[in-house]
């Protein structure tokens, strides 16, 4: 064995790997519950690709045959439905699992200086994760799947003047069809994929270059023993190597208990219209996407004439206005003027549908500038004051309601009092505000002292 | 179609069905480990509903299996379009024909309850009815102005439908605006049984119950297996954390 370590070695640096990256990879010794989510989902890539080799071994990309296919997947092929399972419900695991990772990180201020770099590809995993999962969706080429693809490919046409001809581009006709399916299979197959494997590895070689962040944001770099090695670290090999096997076996069990007990947990993990096959005769009565997205959903459909120029605009001018008393110097001042004339001016001239693919897009560029936006000067939750905490609090049950929202029609009262688009529309622009007015709230947060070294509960 | 589309989408058109908001279905209790309940369900499916619709992604020989028929009987009771015990279980009624006659293709079966749930199935097979105006002489309250002749007349007998008219409201959205709207309509009430068939209203329902047990059975014939396996898988799961938790807490034994 040693000896074959050594031929190795001598030619390929594996000891060296080994040593850097878990042997004597130190990480802080407080990692809590939050932090086990990392690692589960590097598992559930790992279980989407594997899975997904095999529907491909079955799977038929072709308008006419690609439902058969899938159905022949469920009733024919040895443990198919086993496969299938594994990576339906995988799809909705992974968004699960990455949402709490991106909370973690958004809690500990994981995103603020050094590991800005960690949170950006982190954000572009997101945005890959949304396409492959979007595009993986149209595969099975069920009447669910197409209608989603149908609203979702035509929102390019909101966009002035190149809008249908963009559309167009991207189906590779005028409407979804077989070449729209061929080009999704080609992307959710292999580019998707290797994309999102690349930006997994260098958010990780990012996190190994700074060393992770912990619940008490403390950076354990700062106190070292004489050989180097930071006082509150451990070596992530054995021992959170033996912990996430502990963190896995708790999440197969979740896993194993949705794939073998409720599948389609109910219609939210598998559409009931899904099990149809496409028709362009027949639209579905609600198209409504998996669950993931209809946070996003309800933003787009929130956008209506009203809410620019009502709710939206006076928004607008009440961050300018703070932007304009809080900022110094005639610059910023000026910039904070105009950049809110600019807005309002589209507000009252674009297309409410235009200003809905704005905000969704928005709503995700925001969490790009997420370290920039952040002033406060400590990084944990812990020692945060009430103004953080409340942000939060609100920004997280604005995310679920509008995800609520997304799943139910715009004109029926399903909370109480208002219409459901206009609790939509107040949770947007909360959701929104959770982000631009951060860099106020945080700076003027009181926060409490933040210990030397890390606390063990 | 792009307007179209993007108009769905942002709600411009109404959202909430007239049709489909009176309505409740009834229940229906589905019990798959009941095989003599599926052998008889398989049996009214293949005979009554089989000749037009097709319940393609599913096999003989794999149904024979599952609901405990031997080959031999399938092949003797069941197999009527087709000779082949590993075939598909297709109609004998070509599609472009089916089409021709009843304007609509009758659409594949095999997913059915999970595309409407069994609920729908059975009340939609209770919920036929005579209506004159309509082209084969049948209504359904389920599925209005349903192209299906209802197959099954000759056991339950002939129902007439008694509708009452109501007020109801509707949420729209319209030039970007939710508007409530109020109207009248004619919705259901009950049903009244004119001439009744050789079953009992009683005979009737066990039948359907049957029928829709199967369906969906159909639907997913592996569940019951998926179901067996889960308890192992879960077991094992629960076993190796156990184990799990032992090793973590000793190797962090001296983690303070
Ligand atoms: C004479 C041909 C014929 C026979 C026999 C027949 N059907 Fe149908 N069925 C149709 C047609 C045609 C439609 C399409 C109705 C429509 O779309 O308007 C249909 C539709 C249906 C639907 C609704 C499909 C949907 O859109 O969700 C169900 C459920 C159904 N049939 C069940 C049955 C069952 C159960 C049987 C056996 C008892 C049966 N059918 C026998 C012709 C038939
Ligand atoms: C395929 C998807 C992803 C995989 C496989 C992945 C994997 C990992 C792993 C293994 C870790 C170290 C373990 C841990 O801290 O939990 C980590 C840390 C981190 N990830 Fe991800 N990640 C993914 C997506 C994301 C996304 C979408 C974001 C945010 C936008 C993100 C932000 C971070 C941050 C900030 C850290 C450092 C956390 C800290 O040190 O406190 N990651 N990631």
């Amino acid at each position: 064995m040693q000896k074959i370590i050594a031929w190795i070695d001598d030619r390929f640096p594996l000891t060296k790997v080994w040593n850097e990256h878990l042997a004597q990879y130190y990480a802080p010794k407080n990692f809590n519950f939050w932090y086990y989510f990392g690692s589960l989902a590097l598992l559930v890539l790992v279980n989407q690709i594997v899975t997904g080799i095999f529907l491909t071994m079955n799977y038929k990309p072709d308008a006419a045959l690609a439902f058969g296919s899938v159905q022949y997947i469920m009733y024919d092929v040895s443990w198919g439905w086993l496969i299938r399972y594994m990576h339906s419900v995988g799809a909705s695991m992974f968004f699960i699992i990455i949402y709490l990772h991106m909370f973690r990180g958004l809690i500990y201020g994981s995103h603020k200086q050094p590991r800005e770099l960690i949170w950006i590809f982190g954000t572009l995993i997101f945005v890959a994760l949304m396409a492959e999962a979007f595009m993986g969706y149209l595969l099975p080429w069920g009447n669910m799947s197409y209608w989603g693809a149908q609203v979702i490919i035509s929102l390019f046409t909101a966009i002035p003047v190149i809008g249908n001809g963009l559309a167009q581009w991207v189906r590779g006709d005028y409407v979804v069809s077989d070449a729209t399916l061929n080009r999704f299979f080609a992307f959710h197959v292999i580019a998707l994929p290797l994309v999102l494997v690349a930006l997994v590895f260098v958010h990780l070689v990012a996190l190994h270059k700074v060393g992770s962040n912990n619940p008490d944001g403390v950076e354990i770099k700062k106190k070292k023993d004489e050989k180097g090695i930071p006082l509150d670290g451990i070596p992530f090999h054995p021992y959170y190597t033996v912990k996430d096997i502990v963190g896995v076996t708790v999440f197969l069990m979740v896993f194993a208990a949705v794939i073998f007990f409720a599948p389609t947990l109910g219609g939210k993990f598998l559409e009931h219209d899904n099990f149809i096959p496409a028709n362009i005769l027949s639209t579905p009565l609600d198209i409504v996407p998996l669950w993931y997205f209809t946070p996003f959903y309800s933003m787009l459909r929130a956008s209506t004439t009203d809410f620019t120029h009502g709710m939206l605009a006076i928004f607008t001018m009440l961050v300018a206005m703070l932007a304009f008393f809080t900022q110094r110097g005639f610059r910023a001042k000026f910039l904070s003027v105009a950049i809110a004339g600019v807005l309002l001016l589209g507000m009252y001239t674009l297309e409410a549908k235009l200003w809905g693919v704005i905000l969704m897009g928005s709503s995700i560029v925001l969490i790009f500038f997420l370290p920039w936006l952040d002033r406060s000067p400590v990084k944990s939750i812990r020692y945060r004051g009430p103004l953080f905490k409340g942000a939060v609090i609100i920004f997280v049950l604005s995310f679920i309601l509008l995800g609520y929202l997304g799943t139910k029609s715009p004109a029926a009262v399903d909370l109480f009092w208002f219409k459901n688009v206009l609790w939509a529309q107040g949770f947007t622009l909360l959701y929104l505000a959770f982000f631009v007015l951060m860099p106020w709230y945080t700076m003027i947060d009181k926060t409490k002292p933040v210990p030397e070294r890390v606390t063990l509960k | 179609m792009n307007k179209i589309i993007l108009s769905l989408l942002l709600g411009l058109l109404p959202i909430v069905s007239h049709a489909e908001q009176g309505l409740k279905l009834d229940h229906v209790r589905i019990d798959l480990s009941d095989q003599a309940s599926l052998q008889r369900g398989a049996r009214i499916f293949v005979n009554y509903c089989l000749s037009c619709h097709n319940a393609a992604y599913l096999r003989y020989n794999r149904m024979g299996h599952d609901l405990g028929i031997s080959n031999q009987l399938v092949k003797q009771d069941l197999l009527f379009a087709t000779n082949k015990i590993g075939d598909r279980m297709r109609a004998a009624m070509p599609a472009a024909d089916a089409k021709k006659w009843f304007g609509v293709a009758p659409p594949d079966l095999t997913l059915e309850a999970r595309y409407r749930g069994p609920d729908w199935i059975y009340t939609y097979m209770h919920s036929f009815y005579r209506d004159p105006k309509s082209f084969s002489g049948w209504n359904n309250t389920v599925f209005p102005h349903v192209a299906m002749p209802f197959v099954l007349y000759g056991w339950q007998g002939e129902q007439r439908a008694v509708f009452r008219n109501v007020k109801l409201v509707s949420h729209v959205m319209e030039n970007g605006k939710a508007v409530t709207e109020v109207t009248e309509e004619r919705v259901f009430s009950h049903f009244v049984l004119a001439k009744p068939g050789t079953m009992t209203p009683k005979q009737y329902d066990l039948a359907i119950r049957d029928l829709t047990n199967f369906m969906v059975y159909m639907g997913e014939p592996a569940k019951l297996e998926r179901i067996r396996i889960g308890v192992y898988v879960l077991i094992f799961l629960a076993v190796f954390l156990v184990l799990a938790i032992l090793l973590k807490k000793e190797y962090w034994k001296d983690v303070h």
